[in-house]
C-alpha cells in the first residue's frame, strides 16, 4: 500500500447515475458520517456533464459516486443542508454552466471561462446604515503577497461580515495539465501552489503511478515522505515567523524565520532545490543522500529541534502573545465540520482529519501522531503548527535512522491504463491535496481535477473574522495561511 | 539656546538610531547605521511628492504644521540644562495643545485623502490621544502641585525626599513613559515597523504622504519622541546643573538615549496589544498619575 491514498477504478465499474439519484446517494453517505473529499464535473458533450463526488469514510476508504446530467437540468443544491459542498457547487456552476437549483451563494470562485473579464463586477453584499462602513483591502497588498480582494463590512472597528474575492492568480492550470505527455507534468504540478511543491507533486505522482500500474518501492516512498515533512516544517516555521511579526513580537519573528532557512537548506542539500522542486517524479525520487548529506541533514534537524524548543518557550510563555492570539478568530468545531474545513485549520478546531493518520506506507512503518487543538482560535492554529513541527522532526529523525541513504531512483513508467478514474489524496502542510485523473479509451488524459485545501478553507477565514476587530484580520489571515494561486489555479 | 536648538534637531536622528540598534541587537542582527533616519530623510527629501487627485490643502499643510508644533513643543522642555528657550507659568498646558494642534492637522490630512484606511487611523488616533491627555495633565499637574512651581522647566526639577514624594515621582515617571509610547506610536500601543495597514494607528495616517512631506512627518515624529524622552530625562537626572553644566548636559543626553534603549528593549521583548486593550494600557498611565496625585496630597497633609 502506498503512503498516500490513491484510489483507482475502471470507469466502467463506476455507474453513471441519474443526477437526482446521485444527489440522494451523496446525501445519505454524508448523513451516515462520511466526509465529502471533492465534488466536480466535466463536460461530456455540448449539453451534458459528468459529475463526480468522492467521499471518505472514517477508516480512510475512498469511494466514488458518478452521475450524468444535462447543463439545463443540473441538480438540486446540497449546500443548504451540507454547507461543505458550497465551494464545489459554485465551481461546477462556474466551470460548466450547470444549473444548481436553490444554491444560496452562487458567486464566482475564480472568474474563469466566461467570467474571465468580469472581475470588477463581483456581487458583493451591501451593508447599509449610518453607523456602518465598508473597507476594501486589495487586490494589491502591501508587502510581497499574492493578490486577493477583501471587503470588510464593519460596525466601527467590529467586522460584521468579510467577503473574499479571489481569482486574480488564475492561470488555467487544469487546461494546461491536459497538454503533452501526462507522465511529464511534474514541473507544472510543482507550481500549482509554490509553497506546496512536494505535496502537489506527490498527489500527482501517486495518481500517475496508479494509472500505470506501478507500485513505488519502500525507499522511494520514504524519500518522498522526508520531502513532505521537510516542506511542512519549513512552512510552519515560516508561518510562525509571519504570525510573530504581525503582532510585533520580534524574538519569534527573527528566530522562526532564521530556522526556516535551515529547513529549506536541508531540502536543497537533498534534492538541489530549496522548495523541493524536482524531488518527486512519477516512478521515482531524485533526492540523493549519502552518508555525508545524511550527517548534515541530521545536524540541521537537531539544530532546528534545539532552537525551536527555546523560541517556542519564549513565544508561548509571553503574556502579550497569549493575549493577542487567544479568543481571536475562533472557528468552532461545529462550524469547521459544517464548512468541511480540512488540514491544519480543521485540526485546530478539534476536527482530527489527517490523511497520514491512516497509517499507510511510510506512515505505517513509522507512525505519525495527529496533533489536534480544541479552541479553534488563532492561538490554537499557532500552537498546532508548533506541535506539528515537533511531530515531523521526530518522524524525520526516525526515518533517517531507518533509511540512512537514498539514491536517486527513476523507474520507467509505462503507458497509462485506458478508461480509468483515479483519485489521490496527500496531506500537505496546509491540508489535504486532491488530484483526480480520468483516462479515455486510448489511455490519454480526459480530465485532470486539482484541489488545493485553500479552496475549502477560505470560507473558514471569512467566518473566523465575524464579530472580531478589523485590526485582527492580518493575524487571522496569517493563522490560516491559505494559498491564493492554489485556489485560483 | 543655540545648543538647545542644535540638540533638538540632531538628537532625534540618533535616538531613532539607538532604538533600532537596540532592537537589532535583541534580534541578533547587525542592524542599520545609527544615522539611517538621516539618510532616509535625505533620500525622501530628494523625491517628488505625489498627491491624490481628491486631496485638498490639508494634505499639503499637515506636514509643516506637524513639524512646527513638534519643534515649538521642544522649546518648552529642557534637553541639556535646567533652562529652556521658552518658559512661562502653566506652559505645560500650552505644550499639550501645541501637540493637539499638530495632531488635528495630521488627522485632517488623513481624512482629506478620502481613504478608508486613513479614516480608521484618524479615528483611532483621536480615541487614544483623548485617553492619554488626562494622564498627561494629572502627571504634570501633580508635579506642579508637589513642587509648587508652574512652569515645565521648573516643575521637572522635582526630586523625591521622602516615601510620599517617591511615590509621586515614580507615578509621574510611569505616566510619562506610557505617554511617550502612545505619542511616539511605539509597541505595545502601535507598531512603527508593521506593513499591515489594518492594524496601524500613526503610520496609516501618513500613507498618502510621500517624498519631502513624508520626510518632514518622520522627522517630526522623531522630534516628538525626543521631547518625551527629554521629559523623562529631566525628571531623572540626579546631577546638579549649577555645579557642572557640561556634565549635566551629558548626563541628560545619556538619559535620553537610555530611554531609547528602554523603548527598543520593550519592543523586542513583548508583542503589541490588541487595539481593544490599548485603553486599558493607557488607564495604567492615568492610574499611576492619580496615585501620584494622592501621594502628593498626603505629603501636604490633605487636600486642604
Amino acid at each position: 500500500m502506498t503512503s498516500i491514498a490513491a484510489h483507482c477504478r475502471p470507469v466502467a465499474e463506476l455507474p453513471l447515475r441519474d443526477a437526482r439519484e446521485w444527489v440522494a446517494k451523496v446525501r445519505s453517505a454524508l448523513e451516515q458520517g462520511e466526509r465529502l473529499v471533492t465534488l466536480f464535473g466535466r463536460k461530456a458533450d455540448a449539453e451534458g456533464a459528468v459529475l463526480t463526488a468522492v467521499l471518505q469514510a472514517g477508516g480512510g476508504e475512498l469511494h466514488v459516486l458518478r452521475a450524468a446530467t444535462t447543463l439545463e437540468q443540473g441538480w438540486h443544491t446540497l449546500t443548504r443542508d451540507f454547507p461543505a459542498a458550497q465551494c464545489f457547487e459554485r465551481e461546477v456552476h462556474e466551470q460548466l454552466g450547470v444549473r444548481i437549483a436553490d444554491h444560496p451563494w452562487l458567486k464566482p470562485i475564480r472568474f474563469e471561462g466566461k467570467n474571465l473579464r468580469k472581475m470588477k463586477d463581483y456581487p458583493f453584499y451591501k451593508l447599509a446604515g449610518k453607523e456602518v462602513h465598508e473597507v476594501a483591502v486589495g487586490p494589491i497588498h502591501a508587502g510581497i503577497i499574492e493578490p486577493g480582494s477583501f471587503r470588510f463590512m464593519c460596525l466601527g472597528e467590529t467586522v460584521h461580515h468579510l467577503e473574499i474575492q479571489l481569482g486574480y492568480q488564475h492561470r488555467g492550470v487544469e487546461a494546461l495539465l491536459l497538454r503533452g505527455d501526462p507522465r511529464s507534468l511534474a514541473p507544472l504540478v510543482e507550481t500549482i501552489a509554490g509553497d506546496t511543491s512536494i505535496g502537489h507533486a506527490w498527489a500527482y505522482c501517486a495518481a500517475i503511478e496508479a494509472l500505470a500500474g506501478l507500485s513505488p518501492r519502500e525507499e522511494i516512498e520514504a524519500s518522498r515522505a522526508v520531502g513532505l515533512e521537510l516542506e511542512r516544517i519549513a512552512m510552519h516555521l515560516s508561518g510562525l515567523s509571519g504570525l510573530a511579526s504581525d503582532i510585533g513580537f520580534q524574538q519569534g519573528a527573527s528566530s522562526y524565520g532564521r530556522l526556516r532557512t535551515t529547513a529549506i537548506n536541508t531540502s536543497m542539500r537533498l534534492c538541489g532545490s530549496r522548495f523541493g522542486r524536482g524531488w518527486l517524479r512519477p516512478g521515482g525520487s531524485r533526492a540523493a543522500m549519502d552518508a555525508g548529506v545524511a550527517e548534515i541533514a541530521r545536524a540541521n534537524l537537531s539544530l532546528i529541534g534545539r532552537d525551536v524548543a527555546i523560541i517556542n518557550d519564549c513565544f508561548l510563555s509571553a503574556l502579550t502573545v497569549q493575549h493577542r492570539f487567544q479568543g481571536v478568530g475562533t472557528v468552532t468545531k461545529q462550524q469547521a465540520l459544517e464548512l468541511g474545513l480540512v488540514g491544519m485549520a480543521a485540526r485546530a478546531s478539534g476536527v482530527p482529519i489527517d490523511q497520514r493518520s491512516f497509517g499507510a506506507g511510510s506512515y505505517g512503518r513509522i507512525p505519525m501522531k495527529t496533533s489536534v487543538e480544541e479552541s479553534g482560535d488563532c492561538w490554537a492554529r499557532a500552537l498546532l503548527r508548533i506541535r506539528e513541527i515537533d511531530c515531523s522532526l521526530q518522524w524525520l529523525t526516525a526515518a533517517l535512522d531507518r533509511f540512512p541513504a537514498f539514491a536517486p531512483v527513476c523507474e520507467a513508467v509505462g503507458a497509462l491504463a485506458p478508461g480509468q478514474f483515479v483519485v489521490s489524496v496527500c496531506e500537505g502542510w496546509r491540508g489535504e491535496i486532491v488530484h483526480c485523473l480520468e483516462t479515455d479509451g486510448l489511455g490519454k488524459l480526459l480530465h485532470y481535477k486539482v484541489q488545493d485545501p485553500s479552496l475549502r478553507n477560505w470560507f473558514g477565514l471569512a467566518l473566523a473574522l465575524r464579530r472580531n476587530e478589523i485590526s485582527d484580520f492580518p493575524i487571522c489571515n496569517k493563522s490560516f495561511d491559505l494559498s491564493y494561486c492554489g485556489n485560483d489555479l | 539656546m543655540i545648543a538647545h536648538a542644535a540638540a533638538l534637531l540632531v538628537v532625534p536622528i540618533i535616538l531613532v538610531g539607538v532604538v533600532n540598534r537596540t532592537k537589532s541587537c535583541w534580534a541578533g542582527r547587525k542592524g542599520v547605521p545609527l544615522l539611517q533616519a538621516f539618510y532616509d530623510i535625505v533620500r525622501l527629501a530628494r523625491k517628488r511628492p505625489v498627491y491624490s487627485s481628491v486631496a485638498t490643502v490639508f494634505v499639503k499643510a499637515a506636514p509643516s504644521v506637524v513639524l512646527g508644533t513638534a519643534v515649538v513643543s521642544g522649546l518648552l522642555v529642557p534637553l541639556l540644562g535646567r533652562r529652556t528657550p521658552l518658559s512661562f507659568p502653566f506652559d505645560f498646558v500650552f505644550f499639550a495643545y501645541t501637540w493637539g494642534l499638530g495632531r488635528i492637522f495630521l488627522m485632517l490630512g488623513a481624512l482629506d485623502t478620502g481613504s478608508s484606511f486613513e479614516g480608521m487611523g484618524a479615528s483611532r488616533e483621536a480615541t487614544y490621544s483623548a485617553l492619554v491627555e488626562p494622564a498627561f495633565f494629572l502627571a504634570a499637574g501633580t508635579l506642579a502641585a508637589a513642587s509648587g512651581k508652574s512652569s515645565f522647566a521648573q516643575l521637572l526639577r522635582f526630586r523625591p525626599d521622602d516615601p510620599a514624594t517617591a511615590v509621586v515621582w515614580c507615578g509621574c515617571l510611569v505616566a510619562l513613559f506610557v505617554l511617550l509610547q502612545v505619542e511616539s506610536a511605539r509597541i505595545p500601543v502601535d507598531d512603527p515597523s508593521t506593513h499591515l495597514e489594518l492594524t496601524m494607528i500613526h503610520e496609516v495616517m501618513v500613507l498618502d504622504h510621500s517624498g519631502p512631506d513624508l520626510a518632514v512627518i518622520q522627522y517630526a515624529s522623531a522630534i516628538k519622541m525626543t521631547v518625551c524622552a527629554g521629559l523623562l530625562a529631566a525628571l531623572l537626572n540626579p546631577l546638579d546643573a549649577a555645579a557642572g553644566p557640561a556634565l549635566f548636559a551629558a548626563a541628560n543626553l545619556g538619559l535620553i538615549l537610555g530611554a531609547g534603549i528602554v523603548i527598543g528593549t520593550v519592543e523586542s521583548l513583548i508583542a503589541r496589544l490588541k487595539l481593544r486593550s490599548i485603553p486599558e494600557y493607557i488607564f495604567l498611565a492615568i492610574s499611576a498619575a492619580f496615585v501620584a496625585l494622592l501621594a502628593s496630597t498626603l505629603r501636604r497633609g490633605g487636600l486642604g
